[in-house]
């Protein structure tokens, strides 16, 4: 929209904002923590599931605009955290959170967002901000919560100025394990929990850490792995030494291009070592680059738990053509058009055509978009992680 | 996968008439299959028995055949018609249960018919109540503790295991007749019975209770590639206990965590991978433990369901088209999303606002039937609602019911209550349950206290204490003066008249000071206004225009925002201004545009006629070039189908709503017109706010409606056109009532004034039963009189619908009713053309119809009623808008009427259209169909009072074989042999006698109480006689309940005989033996005992009918 930019004035008992790069300034009731953070604004379109979303490091110095107008009815608990590292920075909703009612809240979900650090925005028109999010990209933006509503807002339009934005950013340093971690957790059952990873498991996978979903690992123990997760700039030597039968590349925050500066000549060794491989969203991304694709940053993103996926080309057999409902949280994507010999285009969104799955030729490793972790959204999509899991050893 | 060539013809079963369980909703999906197949290229054909459906039109299938929806009258279309395919999922219970039967009889088999969208098995295992249970101990889901009976010593066995209290559910009925939830012993033997007696299979489900749990469903659709999506999820407000058409509902679920709702959802899909629905739309519902999450799957629907068309509105998302392209063959990626236009159908949709349902009850037609909700679904429509949140979505659904609510009214009677009071109302599951609630907050009493008693999530309690504590504030200190606060109240869905009752309330003047007052001009109100900010709804809307408050139109798109969306189908709400001004996204057009107001919640007196007459006005508009915008709210209708209008507003029909949607529509373009007259009373009564802010009303004006229907008025006219009424009163008060009976002569007809379908309308014979009229079912007062009418006794009643330009009257269609005038014209059998009346006697209606619309001045529609006796013909009543009977005479004469009324409204003379056809070949005969079933403990006998929740039409070459179709659509099966039971009122002695000559020569054994039998012997006619109940036992109830009685002809006149008569109607109901209160009626099921046997009947289509 090429329209001026926004600048109504602060209403009663306003104490919270989102300052937008071009200058527009938005208006609600702070939540969460105080204080303000900067970042790129994305939607979502999920309608549960956000202590999740606000858990997924992929989110880093994103805040998230929560399109279904009632978040918080459920609460926080312990168990619906995607990560204990840093998430999206804050969000933006439509009401004003409520009092949780579910049986597995154990608090709040603003006092859960402040004991997290991150800020919440009430009181916005939610639908307004995604419109324009698909109109004209998705903007660079601070978000301020003030119990006095006080703010220096040329100083937060200042800041959304300067801040580089995600394109070229390598987030994944901020997010990934500082060291080798042996992972314990199983997968989660109603009335029980998670459970124990069994240590006696075979195959051994190795799980490069970009900036993970804990419920990735999960589902591997559940295919039947063992995972040892390692940070993200773990060498080639270091990653071989652990003898892993697979590899697996995780999600992660940020452009992958800039990752990939020292994750790509790691993986592209491990491709030549004909070392098993799957990669998820930046994995995924990573992968296509190590074997030579592009990637793009795309105008909005796929953000969402409702999004269509279709099996296409060789190798599904009868289940070619079949379309799985998937969890997405991606501003980047592989450019199918970049796809070189050596890769096979094994999944499309059936919302635009982008990538969502590649495999290496005549190798077992592949990588797909979205995320068939689920948590949040649809579960179809468990059948990668037996793949994987089921090809290895 | 491409769509199947290897058949090329379908044969749609539709759902039959509208009856509790089964509405509208199947009117939607059905004609949204036809269109879907005929896209495709298959040559359809349609079997429903109602009339007033879209899908019946000739234009949409290739063969519609208007006949019952049974087995064997479905077999003869089969032999006649030799469809490729069967597709049985869009037609209710009644065309799966007929499907069922056709495969059992081997007709499918026989005619090499394919069953598509769901496999016979498929079916079997869904409905059948044990297979449905071990499949889902197959796939690891539990069932509630239960057990299969038979007999109700298997029932005893069982409820030791299971406990009390107990969920009793028959197998394969409608909407869970015959159930029940039993508390004791005694109890659960008398709700086992009756349902092992409602349960075609004899088997009932003896169930562990799960009452107080909460209470999800899923809509789901799988295509033949085994892609499953989930459209919607619904989660009840009320638990467990409430059948879930009974509910009040909000999609999608709010309560569940996604790793909850994963569960639900991967449930839901192997249910349909399990029970094996091959392709298109099921239901799946579940009840979860809110203390641990603990899933039980209650059932599945192997179609499109109530369910499936409220989620199908709630999301945009179009399930039964769809569910109709896979079933032919394609894959949820092949087809396109239409709201979208870019996107597939293989998504799940994502909302960005909340839906809320609320059913409309109608137990005040029943009386006798207690107004309480268990597993047995009661009520008769329902209205759907969206918000961007809960609270605005609820209160726009109270005010959207039509029940006289502006919101949470306050529950006058638990005003001051003590706790206990309350909380002993709130334990009773009624259909005011939701206000109580809010009264119970008002009243003091915590949210755990009521939580405890109604089981409601503590969510929605706080949403609802939340708006009773906002209007607190406004009681407390008037309207917010400014836009920010007016807005956070409007955004909390708060009307303008609610906001305006609670504002007049902070002034503290008591008793209603105040409110009367505020109704004042003057210095006294305008110091109200100042104190309360506002004093009327009026005023109300003046502050916020002043304040630049005004809801915004957002988008239904499926897919919250990600997309945009080409489909202008919108909601109403107040939103932040976060960008400077709130965004709307109506996005007005240019063009010339006409409005066309819908009906609301369907009701007993309002139903799918007036959906059929709003969506012909859709068709006919826009065929005429107009762009044409409809607003209604009730979720179950084709007019709120995206595609039936050019734009669609999903809103209340309330003068606020209705006055911001056309005051946004007139932004841009030219407003031709608002159509009020199409959708039954609900339009009319905006007609007047709509007038006030200068609105062009299309066709008749509302002067010329209230010239009709003000009895004063009204009266004048008829006098100065000379026609004849039957004498008739208007009384204020008790006293001026029983003058004016006094006066015209018992019997006469007391009812309301301004009433649709005959509310409290009653006969009565004497001063004590006018009395305990005029105590009992209204109201008498200065503001609503009560009308007194000369009743005229064995009058035949005519019904004439004629349309007029100002130029020309057309008569459509004369109707004589077959219940004689006194029955409401609602609930009466007729048949078109007239069968039995002299032609000069027609020709006088008619004469008197042309006069009548000269004179309102009529442009469009206008139904006359008249009653004939000893040769003279009297004016009963006028409406100038579109009858119920308008789509019967459509259907029957073959002309689109209310098409072509629409366009006369917009400006068009009847001299460019075809004359209507009057000379009809054949014979058609309205039925009517009722809910006493339903309703235990309510009288099943016609009256002035309509009762009747949907219509059948009977259609053949003549009067015995269409009547008998009428009664077979009706779900009443004529008798071939057996004993009839006689007894009949004096007056109707003479007028039995043919009947009973019939019977007798048909081989019948004819019984008759003792008046009865004396008089039909002395006619030589050999009748037994048989005890009254009041003469002691064995009597006829005895007769009855023993399965001894075929068929029953029964009148009575006055109330003692009435009442004396209540146990053998009660027992006939029970046993489902065809009854008929009047002697008309039992003439004619005589006579087509007499003329024919059901194998004898013949089917043929419309198509081929109007050839």
């Amino acid at each position: 929209m090429a329209s001026a930019p926004s600048r109504p004035a602060q209403p009663k008992g306003a104490t919270g904002c989102l300052v937008l790069a071009d200058g527009t300034v938005i208006w609600g009731r702070g939540f969460g923590a105080v204080g303000d953070a900067v970042g790129e604004v994305c939607f979502n379109t999920a309608m549960t599931g956000y202590q999740e979303v606000m858990t997924d490091p992929s989110y880093a110095a994103q805040i998230v605009t929560f399109t279904f107008p009632h978040i918080g009815n459920v609460g926080a608990n312990s168990e619906d955290v995607e990560s204990v590292v840093e998430g999206a920075v804050g969000c933006v909703v439509r009401e004003d959170v409520t009092e949780p009612s579910n049986f597995r809240s154990l608090e709040r979900f603003q006092e859960w967002m402040e004991k997290n650090g991150k800020i919440g925005l009430s009181g916005v028109d939610t639908r307004a901000l995604t419109r324009r999010i698909r109109q004209s990209g998705a903007p660079n933006a601070v978000i301020a919560h003030s119990t006095d509503g006080k703010f220096d807002i040329p100083a937060l339009i200042q800041r959304a100025q300067e801040w580089a934005g995600l394109e070229g950013m390598d987030l994944a340093v901020r997010v990934t394990r500082a060291g080798q971690e042996d992972w314990e957790g199983g997968y989660w059952r109603l009335g029980h929990g998670y459970g124990r990873a069994a240590h006696d498991a075979t195959p051994h996978v190795v799980a490069i850490d970009y900036g993970a979903k804990d419920n990735i690992f999960r589902n591997l123990v559940r295919a039947g792995a063992k995972v040892t997760v390692v940070p993200a700039k773990t060498a080639y030597d270091d990653i071989m030494a652990l003898k892993p039968d697979g590899v697996f590349l995780s999600n992660g925050p940020g452009d992958p291009a800039a990752t990939g500066e020292y994750a790509v000549p790691v993986i592209s060794k491990l491709l030549a070592a004909d070392m098993p491989l799957f990669g998820i969203c930046l994995g995924h991304q990573m992968l296509a680059l190590a074997a030579g694709a592009k990637t793009i940053k795309m105008h909005q993103g796929h953000r969402g738990a409702n999004h269509p996926v279709q099996r296409v080309g060789e190798g599904w057999g009868e289940t070619t053509g079949m379309v799985e409902i998937t969890s997405m949280n991606h501003g980047f994507a592989v450019d199918a058009d970049t796809l070189p010999e050596t890769l096979e285009q094994t999944h499309v969104s059936l919302f635009d055509g982008s990538n969502c799955g590649i495999a290496v030729k005549g190798r077992r490793a592949f990588g797909v978009q979205y995320h068939p972790e689920a948590s949040p959204g649809p579960q179809d999509s468990f059948y990668l992680f037996e793949k994987f899991v089921g090809g290895l050893g | 996968m491409p769509k199947r060539n290897d058949i090329s013809s379908i044969l749609v079963i539709g759902a039959g008439p509208i009856i509790i369980g089964q509405a509208c909703e199947f009117d939607y999906s059905g004609t949204q299959a036809i269109k879907a197949l005929k896209e495709e290229g298959y040559r359809v054909i349609l079997v429903n028995s109602n009339p007033a459906t879209i899908m019946t039109d000739p234009e949409f299938a290739d063969a519609t055949y208007i006949e019952p929806v049974t087995p064997e009258i479905v077999a003869k279309i089969i032999a006649k018609e030799k469809p490729d395919a069967l597709l049985p999922t869009m037609g209710g219970q009644t065309a799966l249960n007929c499907a069922l039967a056709l495969e059992e009889m081997g007709v499918l088999e026989e005619h090499g018919v394919e069953m598509i969208g769901a496999k016979a098995d498929a079916i079997d295992k869904a409905e059948n109540r044990q297979r449905f249970r071990d499949a889902m101990d197959k796939i690891g889901l539990e069932s509630a503790r239960s057990g299969v009976a038979n007999t109700i010593e298997e029932a005893r066995e069982i409820v030791k295991r299971t406990g009390l209290p107990s969920i009793i559910r028959p197998s394969f009925t409608l909407g869970g007749t015959g159930g029940g939830i039993a508390y004791n012993t005694q109890e659960f033997d008398r709700i086992v019975r009756e349902g092992l007696d409602a349960s075609p299979t004899t088997e009932v489900l003896i169930e562990e209770s799960l009452l107080g749990w909460k209470e999800y469903e899923m809509e789901v659709v799988r295509d033949k590639a085994d892609n499953c999506i989930i459209i919607c999820s619904i989660e009840n407000v009320d638990p467990m206990g409430v059948h879930t058409g009974d509910s009040i509902t909000v999609a999608p679920a709010l309560t569940l965590t996604d790793k909850e709702y994963q569960i639900m959802r991967n449930a839901s899909i192997a249910v349909l991978r399990e029970i094996g629905v091959e392709t298109g739309g099921s239901n799946v519902q579940f009840a979860v433990n809110p203390a641990d999450g603990r899933l039980i799957v209650i059932e599945m629907n192997p179609r499109v369901s109530r369910s499936s068309a409220l989620a199908s509105k709630a999301t945009g998302f179009p399930i039964a088209r769809v569910a109709a392209k896979l079933a032919v063959g394609y894959t949820l990626d092949e087809i396109t999303n239409e709201i979208t236009g870019a996107t597939p159908a293989s998504f799940e949709p994502t909302i960005d606002y909340v839906v809320t349902k609320i059913p409309r009850f109608a137990f005040e037609k029943f009386k006798g039937a207690e107004p309480l909700l268990a597993t047995a679904m009661k009520s008769v429509g329902e209205v759907m609602a969206i918000g961007r949140n809960f609270q605005e979505s609820v209160q726009k659904a109270l005010r959207g019911l039509e029940t006289g609510l502006d919101g949470f009214n306050r529950m006058v009677d638990l005003e001051g209550a003590s706790k206990d009071v309350i909380t002993a109302a709130l334990s009773k599951r009624t259909p005011d349950r939701l206000l109580q609630v809010g009264q119970a907050f008002r009243e003091g009493l915590s949210l755990e206290d009521i939580q405890d008693v109604t089981g409601y999530d503590p969510w929605f309690l706080r949403q609802i204490e939340g708006i009773i504590e906002a209007e607190k504030e406004v009681q407390a200190d008037g309207l917010p003066r400014d836009a920010q606060g007016l807005r956070r109240l409007k955004s909390m869905g708060f009307s303008d008249r609610r906001l305006a009752t609670l504002a007049v309330r902070s002034v503290g003047v008591k008793d209603g000071l105040a409110e009367t007052q505020a109704k004042r001009s003057g210095l006294l109100h305008d110091a109200l206004q100042a104190m309360a900010g506002a004093t009327s709804e009026e005023e109300v809307r003046a502050l916020r225009q002043k304040l630049g408050v005004n809801p915004v139109f957002k988008r239904i798109d499926s897919c919250a925002a990600e997309f945009e969306a080409i489909t202008p189908y919108m909601y109403s709400t107040y939103e932040a201004p976060s960008f400077g001004e709130p965004e709307c996204e109506a996005d007005v057009s240019s063009a010339k545009k006409i409005v066309i107001l819908g009906g609301g919640p369907n009701r007993i007196g309002q139903g799918i006629e007036f959906d059929y007459c709003c969506v012909h006005a859709c068709f006919a508009l826009a065929e005429q070039g107009y762009e044409t915008i409809m607003v209604n709210c009730n979720p179950e209708t084709v007019s709120t189908d995206y595609d039936t209008s050019d734009r669609l507003y999903f809103e209340p029909l309330t003068a606020e709503d209705v006055l911001e949607i056309l005051r946004v529509e007139q932004q841009s373009g030219e407003l031709v017109g608002v159509i009020v007259q199409f959708g039954g009373q609900t339009p009319l009564k905006l007609a007047q706010a709509l007038e006030d802010e200068g609105i062009p009303i299309l066709g008749t004006s509302p002067d010329a409606i209230d010239h009709a229907e003000d009895r004063e008025r009204f009266a004048k006219l008829v006098n100065e056109l000379g026609l004849k009424q039957p004498d008739n009163g208007i009384a204020y008060t008790r006293d001026e009532a029983a003058a004016a009976a006094a006066r015209i002569g018992y019997p006469v007809l007391l009812r309301p004034s301004f009433v649709l379908g005959g509310r409290a309308m009653e006969i009565v014979d004497s001063e004590a039963q006018l009395d305990d009229y005029i105590k009992t079912a209204v109201n008498v007062s200065g503001d609503s009189p009560v009308l007194v009418d000369q009743y005229l006794r064995d009058a035949i009643e005519c019904d004439v619908d004629a349309l007029c330009d100002g130029d020309e009257v057309r008569v459509a269609g004369v109707m004589q009713h077959i219940e004689e005038a006194g029955v409401h014209s609602g609930d009466s059998a007729c048949t078109l053309p007239p069968y039995s009346l002299p032609k000069e006697i027609i020709e006088e209606m008619e004469r008197q119809a042309e006069a009548l619309a000269f004179a309102l001045k009529v442009r469009g529609l206008m139904n006359v009623q008249f009653a004939v006796k000893d040769g003279e013909v009297y004016l009963i009543e006028v409406n100038p808008r579109a009858s119920r009977t308008v789509p019967f005479v459509a259907k029957a004469i073959g002309q689109p009427v209310a098409k072509i009324a629409a366009r006369v409204m917009a400006g068009e003379k009847l001299a460019d259209f075809e004359p209507f056809r009057r000379d009809l070949p054949y014979m058609a005969i309205k039925e009517a169909v009722f809910p006493f079933a339903r309703f235990p403990g309510s009288d099943p006998v016609l009256s002035p009072e309509m009762k009747s929740t949907g219509e059948v039409m009977g259609l053949d070459c003549a009067f015995e074989p269409a009547f008998f179709k009428s009664q077979l659509g009706a779900g009443m099966i004529l008798p071939q042999s057996g004993t009839v039971f006689v007894s009949v009122k004096n007056s109707d002695k003479v007028n039995i006698v043919p009947a009973v000559k019939d019977l007798l020569d048909c081989g019948f054994t004819v019984i008759a109480t003792a008046g009865t039998q004396k008089y039909l012997s002395e006619q030589g006619l050999a009748v037994e006689r048989v005890n009254k109940v009041a003469e002691g036992q064995p009597h006829i109830v005895d007769k009855i309940i023993d399965g001894e009685i075929a068929l029953i002809f029964n009148t009575t006149e006055g109330w003692q005989s009435l009442k004396d008569s209540k146990s053998i109607r009660a027992g006939a109901l029970e046993k489902k033996i065809p009854y008929y209160t009047t002697a008309a009626a039992s003439r004619a099921v005589a006579a087509s005992i007499k003329a024919l046997e059901p194998s004898q009947l013949e089917v043929r289509s419309l198509q081929d009918y109007y050839s």
